[in-house]
């Protein structure tokens, strides 16, 4: 047998080390539906403890909405639970076709195709669409699953200080020797809540030549004025070459995302992208359940400025306790800590007060970065956000930060 | 500061950190988190094309890279074969 007592021992090793790093990652078990309030069972075997939640990408609180459940029970009842196919044997329904058309029409594109996730979307899309004479050039804040999109493209990797802009364009005049040149950014980065400056981006991209291709995860559904994205907020609706984004965040929260663009470049993923070709197709319940959710966020803005009037609520509360925040617009809401044990004995006492927060840490924000990501939700009311406040006044106090900046911060716990 | 050290310093202060910043030779840049897996692509490229040479993957680790004097090392150490 291949895993002898030697193969074992190396792996538990492999997994202590990552545990003496700090770096384990916990499981928290969740006894009830995404939403505002929660049911946690954590630590494992110990009573189930209600809290708000306030970590989840559930942005627009459709994650449990009850005419999103209604809708994907009939979707089941009508088109059954499986498909067992891939899409293009025999695992294309109707549906899929008309939420691809529903995403298209939405984000202002030529053309869609779902993929099982966006993960899987940004896996696939480059070594599909580009090749050895092309270059990628991407901001250093992308997303992992476009960095390993990128590696497994064999067009030239590049990439760019984040959000600098003139780092960006000393690239594309470095590159204008390659058939084609791909800037590649999010929408909102994921860990600080910033927005790509997408306006600028775009005239870079027609100056030089370039294609852009945006992965808009934590911003379709209530980014821009009607939620189209950042291309909507940053006035460039219907300029960006190739949209990547996802149905696991605002837009119900269940799985799958899709590539949206140019036809020619969504025909080569339906052609040639990996993920695409060799996943099953996105489940007939979750596509049921996501064009309820295109019906519901086309009809009307109500969630996403509830959402907008949620996240500038909680900015102000968070500043006028005294947090260090990073400034932004986004419902994410970084709260800087900077020191890793801090940022994780400050989420560890919010749970015992009954808010559900996470601290991040290096590697999966830079070293000294650490902080508790906050991010809100169209499902939160202002009790909750009020709740949560007093509970982070609460710790805050106990660990004596309330007032002080990054600084003082430092100098207190340290990097 | 010979003329190497001189052009890595430069690049890397160029294309790593905020305008005016110091690089040192010893100052660690892949453990510091400064330079990742991912953006030390152009800085293996802006090498191999400006020292004429072609770094192997094997050699690109994370050690050779962590610092200047370290970068330096490994330039010469394939220039020399």
């Amino acid at each position: 047998m291949a895993f002898n007592d030697a193969g074992r021992s190396w792996y538990q090793t492999e997994i202590r080390a990552i545990q003496s790093a700090g770096l384990f990652k916990d499981e928290r078990f969740i006894c009830s539906p995404q939403s505002a309030e929660i049911e946690v069972e954590f630590p494992v075997g110990t009573a189930v403890k209600k809290c708000i939640n306030i970590c989840a990408n559930n942005y627009l609180g459709l994650s449990s909405h009850p005419a999103v459940i209604q809708a994907a029970h009939a979707g089941l009842d009508a088109r059954g639970y499986g498909m067992s196919s891939v899409r293009f044997i025999c695992g294309t329904q109707d549906i899929h076709r008309q939420l691809e058309n529903k995403l298209s029409e939405f984000l202002g594109t030529e053309d869609t195709v779902l993929f099982p996730s966006c993960m899987d979307a940004n896996a696939g899309f480059f070594e599909a669409c580009l090749n050895e004479k092309d270059v990628m050039i991407a901001d250093r804040l992308v997303h992992a699953s476009i960095v390993d999109g990128m590696r497994l493209s064999k067009a030239i990797q590049d990439s760019y200080k984040h959000s600098d802009m003139a780092h960006l364009e000393e690239k594309l005049q470095e590159h204008q020797d390659k058939r084609f040149r791909m800037i590649i950014t999010d929408g909102v980065f994921s860990m600080d809540g910033d927005l790509a400056k997408l306006d600028e981006i775009v005239s870079l991209a027609e100056k030089y030549d370039a294609l852009v291709f945006l992965d808009d995860s934590h911003a379709t559904g209530f980014i821009g004025k009607t939620g189209r994205g950042t291309h909507e907020r940053c006035g460039v609706y219907g300029r960006i070459d190739v949209i990547t984004t996802t149905l696991g965040k605002a837009l119900g929260g269940a799985s799958g995302g899709c590539v949206s663009g140019r036809k020619e470049l969504v025909e080569m993923c339906r052609q040639r992208a990996r993920p695409f070709l060799f996943s099953n197709t996105v489940a007939p319940v979750i596509v049921a359940g996501a064009l309820k959710v295109m019906e519901l966020i086309s009809a009307s803005t109500e969630r996403r400025d509830k959402l907008e009037w949620n996240a500038a609520y909680w900015r102000g509360l968070l500043t006028e306790a005294g947090f260090d925040i990073k400034a932004g617009e986004s419902p994410i809401v970084p709260v800087m800590l900077y020191n890793a044990k801090l940022a994780q004995d400050f989420a560890r006492d919010l749970f015992t007060e009954g808010i559900y927060a996470v601290g991040f840490f290096f590697p999966v924000v830079p070293k000294g970065q650490a902080r508790i990501r906050t991010q809100l939700s169209a499902a939160h009311e202002k009790h909750h956000l009020d709740t949560a406040i007093a509970a982070f006044r609460k710790v805050g106090t106990k660990y004596g930060i309330l007032g002080l900046g990054r600084k003082e911060l430092i100098e207190k716990f340290g990097m | 500061m010979d003329d190497l050290t001189k052009l890595v310093c430069d690049y890397v202060a160029k294309e790593y950190l905020v305008e005016g910043s110091e690089v040192t030779e010893t100052m660690t840049l892949i453990s510091s988190g400064i330079v990742d897996s991912f953006s030390m692509v152009p800085l293996k490229r802006f090498l191999e094309k400006k020292c004429n040479i072609k770094i192997a993957d094997a050699c690109a680790t994370a050690e050779a890279f962590d610092t200047v004097q370290n970068i330096v090392a490994l330039v010469r150490r394939v220039q020399n074969g």
